[in-house]
């Protein structure tokens, strides 16, 4: 009997986490897409620029106050950038998702390891410790 | 040039790459990097930060059909995400300080061995009973076929973890999925059936590849001007490819594929050493 139960639930996390992926997905493409409409009808008969790659070092933070200062003024790179921003956070989504599917689970071994996997990245989103 | 026929440029590049690391099951990511390098002389760190991009993008996107048909095992993916995010981090601060040319032979060598591994006959093999950590760590499952459920167990789990970790160092380090270590360490050592296998290393593709890439966005390798026509033609041409692949598995063009990769990968690893990236 306890089995079937959580092979229900896993069957609901599956579902649900699916669902998710396939959403983070499209609505950040689409995203991306009218942000690079808006981007080459600005920009697309300039002279295309990319100079050696120089070694940035800016926090998260600072990214996301310049994406939304350039969102405020209608840049195109600036919504292409939030496509990227919610790419990155649809798997962080579902790692997340799957640790309250494991807590209704009462998997406490699992729930220790999925909090581990979010760590790491937490630690990746503050620089990786650089 | 200008910015939209670059833009152009790009996106056609990124599908038939997409299209190409669809078919042989390579991934979009191992094939647009030595092609924006080579052909479009692109800097490599701009075409590695677009390529987990759209490393992020496809594996999402397929993951998505995989788990809710039960076939992708989220616990055994989980776990393993331990080792692979570590490695991702790991990987994409030694990218920083790591000399190009070291890169672009490292990324060469790579290729080459994911080429030829994608030629190899995949043998069905089902373990019956896990170890006793596989059990402890409830590495084990079930999944559909069409002659009913399969039940299988694992083995070897520090085995699969160390091979993990190098796989995520690979990835972060050089911006692709390394879907072929994952099925290596998931397939070979920890005896898990190839479909799960496979389906199970795309699924955790997005977290370790997000795991290197907020590293480089930091650094200022993510470039939306690249990534965009990028990320975009490569998850079409993804899509593309798995629609071929539904219908006909075609032997003779993989075969075609592996060798036109292993060019590219010479030319790389030429380029590499000559100084030319």
């Amino acid at each position: 009997m306890e089995k079937t139960k959580q092979a229900l639930k896993d069957k609901d996390l599956q579902y649900i986490i699916g669902n998710l992926l396939r959403w983070g997905v499209w609505s950040s493409m689409t995203i991306a897409i009218i942000g690079g409409i808006i981007y080459l009808s600005r920009h697309g008969h300039e002279t295309v620029y990319y100079p050696k790659f120089e070694e940035q070092d800016r926090s998260m933070l600072t990214i996301l106050g310049d994406m939304f200062r350039g969102l405020a003024d209608g840049h195109g790179r600036a919504l292409i950038m939030l496509g990227i921003i919610l790419l990155f956070a649809t798997p962080v989504m579902r790692v997340i998702f799957s640790l309250i599917g494991f807590a209704v689970e009462k998997d406490r071994m699992y729930v220790v390891i999925t909090l581990i996997v979010l760590l790491i990245i937490f630690v990746s989103v503050r620089g990786g410790l650089g | 040039m200008t910015v939209l026929v670059f833009t152009l440029i790009l996106f056609v590049g990124a599908y038939a790459a997409g299209l190409i690391g669809s078919l042989t099951g390579l991934g979009g990511g191992v094939v647009i990097i030595p092609l924006l390098s080579v052909f479009l002389g692109i800097d490599i760190h701009y075409a590695i930060g677009a390529a987990l991009v759209s490393v992020i993008a496809t594996s999402s996107g397929s993951a998505a059909a995989y788990v809710r048909e039960g076939i992708t095992n989220m616990r055994i993916g989980m776990f393993l995400e331990i080792a692979t995010t570590i490695g991702a981090v790991v990987g994409a601060l030694v990218a920083t300080i790591a000399p190009t040319h070291f890169i672009a032979v490292l990324f060469g060598c790579i290729l080459i061995f994911s080429a030829m591994n994608s030629l190899r006959k995949k043998a069905v093999h089902v373990l019956p009973e896990s170890s006793p950590l596989a059990k402890k760590l409830k590495l084990y499952g079930s999944y559909p076929t069409a002659s009913g459920v399969v039940h299988y167990g694992t083995k070897n789990v520090a085995g699969g973890f160390v091979m993990m970790i190098v796989a995520g160092v690979l990835s972060g380090l050089l911006g692709i999925g390394s879907g072929a270590l994952k099925v290596i360490a998931m397939d070979n050592i920890m005896r898990i059936p190839f479909k799960v296998s496979t389906t199970t290393s795309n699924f955790m593709m997005g977290v370790t590849a997000t795991a290197s890439a907020v590293v480089y966005l930091q650094r200022g390798y993510v470039q939306p001007g690249i990534c965009m026509p990028v990320v975009i033609g490569v998850l079409l041409g993804a899509l593309t490819g798995s629609r071929i692949l539904i219908r006909s598995s075609p032997e003779k063009l993989k075969v075609f594929f592996a060798i036109v990769i292993t060019l590219l990968a010479l030319q790389m690893i030429y380029n590499g050493i000559t100084g030319k990236i």
